[in-house]
């Protein structure tokens, strides 16, 4: 068996540096799998971010030779000749080694206006399979926020990190649109508040995502268009004057009620 | 120079729940909901349990496909291939209640597939009678545990995460007042006082080298609870899945959702040979197709056919693959064929078992549309746990609550599939009552006990401070091996007694281990924090197998092949009566099960 040889980042928020490891090479293992050698013959301490293996629960996100990947789900023998180069995500603060501090992620998630249904009918709610799908897409996110560490409005201007709720947060906001029962209209508060109009569909989060979900396409996209329907075309304010409907303001869209 | 000295926060809250999959955000969900206090903590970022691996679907007799089904078929499938060692008040509240419980996650956001007239679909599964399980393609886990957080965080649930609880602290009295843990990232204590504690700290199924759990599944919760004074049952009753990967070796163990047969898949072995039929025991014989015409009529037309034998229990099929595999009737890898490429098209698998196709033709290089799958057991799920009342979760220690794969009980000697994720809510939920009724009634503010803290913290302070000793990940690979060749799928006296004799050599040698860095994010002293738990965990299911001297659900004996009536009406308890902690004696004893009432025990004798 030829031996592999890994670049990692070891280090902490005060600094740190690339360690270089050699290991011999075992048939069909994926980085994660070299990780844990590593930390059982080499480097105990080595910090990693990990849960189940298997792609499922989005914890072990890295930039391997640059490129964003969960570290269970890329395999050695897919990989260029030569080391391999595993790295932090660089959007997030730098907790110890290949583990960053992905609390921007559990902050915004708190500010997300939750699903507000009608009150359940006697026979029960009935929802189309064909009206599920699109939702469904969205709810297949693992929340590895690969989407988030590539988005360069956060990735390389850290001050939008108060008024940008980031890809991931943007399919969130799709989901619940989309949902078939929901009643809430978070469309101002996506213009308002979740700063859905500094992305400028680069498609970078939607290259990385794992699961393959069309985030700018099948999200971001429609929600900017529902979002500027809401609040610049003419015909629709005109036929909410004569209507006399009115939108849901961001602030009350935000508090919604909680079901 | 490690700096060994240490202060600790200090938190005081009326509910803790220890452990953030479903069952804990289910518990946590119901304690908030009544106005209490409530903090949950976990292992690792919230969101990331192993619930999200749950691949099937949630066990529910809604009678949406079958409108036959109904709670008594459910809680009689479950008995049955629990084969009869289940608590019966659990099984059938757990059949009662589930359709709410799924209903109540529809209402919080969950999105489930959708039958023709836009209810939830349900899917086939083993040991169901009925097509009975609420599904999202084959990622029902991530949609539950998704649905359930999302609803944490609106209620406002006090969160640690990456909180690595160490023990359960107790009063004067004897009752549980809180626990003592360290933040994973910095190292730093933790302590807690609450009038209420929940564990739902999952499974244990990191002790064997070939298992579909994540690193988490250390039996914290189960090895808390002993050293607490707590009784735990049917700790011999561990559940082996038969479908999991087992090549390439790096991925070995790793789930492939029972879905797959559920589906149409079938297993076949090197001769092509849909094996399963040879293998249906006379409990089963009566509802199992003899001819595989009948077995794939039967996905169409369940009244006028019988089920697949490939939709056996999963005790059942585990044995017979294995038995496959020895008999020199496997794949090339060690495992049998699971073929759903011949019966289904692409398109159709594609849409059904998404995340399956994914999985093999990322990691393994095979297309499930296009080839066979090669598949064997894994260990899987834990039976046994806790001893709870049935309808509060109460353990037998004040102030201590138990659900989900910690407690035990409700799957007797051996689960079925779709039966863990309606396990977690319903008793998640009822935990969480308990546990606030508890909090509620509870007099005085539960007091930090300062000897208890200082002593769990000094003790997991230890590898810090030496040199040269024994390294965490070596102990770990040795008890993975004995589990899995001493304390696996099958088991003899002879081999049990040396599991034995090794788990307290092993004991010993964690006493001794050694660990470089700090306390910040350091797996290695991490793992030298889980090996005590998981060590006590593994002798109570080495001591459990080796008292059960018969074969029963997921418990196999080799040198006592079948089942024994009489044990059949015992749990095997297992409890530290006064010496407590990872080093004392862990004594054990038979004593019968509850008794079910008529009105349930007629089920059993009518013909169906």
């Amino acid at each position: 068996m030829s031996d592999v040889s890994m670049r990692i980042w070891r280090g902490d928020a005060a600094g740190g540096d690339f360690a270089e490891y050699v290991l011999s090479s075992q048939e069909g293992e994926v980085v994660l799998d070299v990780v844990h050698r590593i930390q059982a013959t080499q480097a105990p301490d080595l910090a990693c971010r990990w849960n189940c293996k298997a792609g499922k629960c989005g914890s072990c996100s890295a930039e391997i030779n640059g490129t964003p990947r969960l570290m269970c789900m890329t395999r050695m023998d897919q990989l260029p000749e030569g080391p391999v180069t595993v790295a932090p995500m660089r959007t997030f603060p730098l907790l110890r080694d290949l583990v960053t501090d992905v609390s921007f992620n559990y902050e915004v998630a708190k500010t997300m206006p939750p699903f507000q249904p009608p009150a359940r009918p006697a026979e029960g709610y009935r929802m189309q399979q064909v009206d599920v799908e699109r939702g469904q897409e969205f709810r297949k996110c693992i929340e590895c926020f690969m989407c988030q560490n590539v988005c360069h409005v956060i990735r390389d201007h850290e001050e939008n990190k108060t008024h940008y709720a980031g890809p991931r947060f943007f399919i969130r906001l799709a989901e619940l649109e989309m949902h078939p029962l929901d009643t809430n209209d978070r469309r101002e508060l996506a213009r308002q508040q979740m700063g859905l109009g500094l992305c400028n569909i680069t498609k970078c989060c939607t290259e990385v995502c794992p699961e393959h979900i069309k985030i700018t396409d099948n999200g971001i996209i429609p929600m900017k268009e529902r979002v500027v329907d809401a609040a610049y075309d003419p015909v629709g304010w005109l036929g909410r004057k004569i209507l006399r409907r009115t939108k849901r303001s961001a602030e009350e869209a935000a508090a919604g009620s909680p079901s | 120079m490690v700096d060994l000295s240490y202060d600790y926060e200090t938190h005081d809250y009326d509910v803790i729940v220890i452990g953030a999959g479903g069952a804990g955000l289910r518990a946590a969900v119901e304690a908030k909901a009544r106005g209490l206090r409530t903090a949950l903590v976990c292992k690792s970022l919230l969101g990331k349990a192993h619930t999200v691996m749950a691949e099937g679907g949630v066990a529910a007799a809604m009678g949406n496909v079958w409108a036959e089904d109904n709670w008594q078929v459910h809680f009689r499938d479950t008995m049955r291939g629990g084969k009869m060692l289940n608590n019966w008040r659990m099984a059938q509240l757990h059949a009662q209640e589930a359709p709410d419980r799924v209903y109540e996650l529809e209402a919080w956001g969950a999105l489930f597939d959708r039958t023709e007239d836009g209810r939830i679909l349900q899917r086939d599964f083993g040991g169901h009678r009925y097509a009975r399980l609420a599904h999202v393609g084959d990622r029902t886990g991530l949609e539950l545990i998704r649905t359930l957080q999302q609803r944490a965080v609106q209620l406002g649930i006090d969160v640690f995460m990456e909180c690595k609880v160490l023990r359960l602290l107790t009063d004067d009295d004897g009752r549980v007042a809180g626990a003592v843990g360290y933040w994973r990232p910095t190292g730093e204590f933790i302590t807690f006082t609450a009038k209420a504690t929940v564990l739902a700290t999952g499974s244990i199924g990191k002790s064997w080298a070939y298992t579909s759990n994540s690193w988490e599944s250390t039996g914290d919760g189960h090895a808390m609870a002993i050293w607490a004074g707590a009784d735990v049952i049917d700790m011999e009753c561990v559940q082996f899945h038969p479908t999991g990967m087992v090549w390439p070796l790096s991925v070995r163990g790793l789930l492939v959702t029972e879905g797959v047969r559920g589906d149409g898949g079938v297993l076949r072995n090197s001769d092509g040979t849909r094996f399963m039929f040879n293998y249906v025991a006379p409990m089963f014989r009566a509802e199992t197709a003899e001819t595989e015409e009948e077995a794939d009529a039967w996905y169409e037309d369940h009244n006028n056919n019988r089920r697949t034998p490939d939709l056996l229990p999963r005790d059942e099929v585990a044995r017979a693959i294995n038995s496959e595999v020895k008999a020199g009737r496997g794949s090339p890898h060690g495992g049998v064929f699971l073929d759903i490429a011949t019966r289904r098209s692409a398109e159709y698998i594609r849409r059904r078992l998404p995340s399956m196709y994914h999985q093999f033709i990322e990691l393994a290089g095979v297309d499930i549309t296009a080839e066979p799958m090669e598949v064997g057991p894994t260990c899987h799920y834990m039976m046994g746990g806790v001893r709870v009342d049935a309808d509060t979760q109460a353990a037998t220690v004040p102030g201590l609550f138990a659900a989900g794969e910690v407690a035990g009980g409700m799957h007797g000697s051996n689960r079925l599939g779709g039966n863990s994720l309606s396990d977690l809510l319903v008793f998640g939920r009822r935990a969480g009552i308990g546990a606030a009724d508890f909090a509620e009634g509870r007099t005085g503010s539960p007091q930090l006990d300062a000897g208890q803290v200082s002593a769990t913290i000094g003790a997991a302070l230890e590898p810090l401070g030496r040199d040269g000793g024994e390294n965490p990940y070596e102990l770990h690979h040795e008890l993975q091996q004995t589990m899995q060749s001493l304390v696996g799928i099958i088991r003899t006296g002879p081999e049990l007694e040396e599991a034995l004799g090794k788990l307290a050599e092993l004991r010993e040698r964690v006493g001794k281990i050694s660990v470089d860095g700090t306390r910040a994010y350091n797996p290695g002293w991490n793992m030298a924090t889980d090996l005590p738990s998981m060590l006590t965990v593994s002798t109570a299911v080495a001591q459990g197998a080796l008292h059960r001297k018969e074969s029963r659900g997921g418990h196999t004996r080799e040198d006592f092949p079948t089942a024994d009536p009489e044990l059949g009406k015992v749990n095997f308890v297992q409890r530290q009566p006064s010496a407590r902690g990872p080093d004392a004696p862990i004594e054990i004893g038979p004593e019968p099960l509850p008794e079910m009432p008529p009105e349930l025990a007629v089920l059993f004798e009518e013909a169906h």
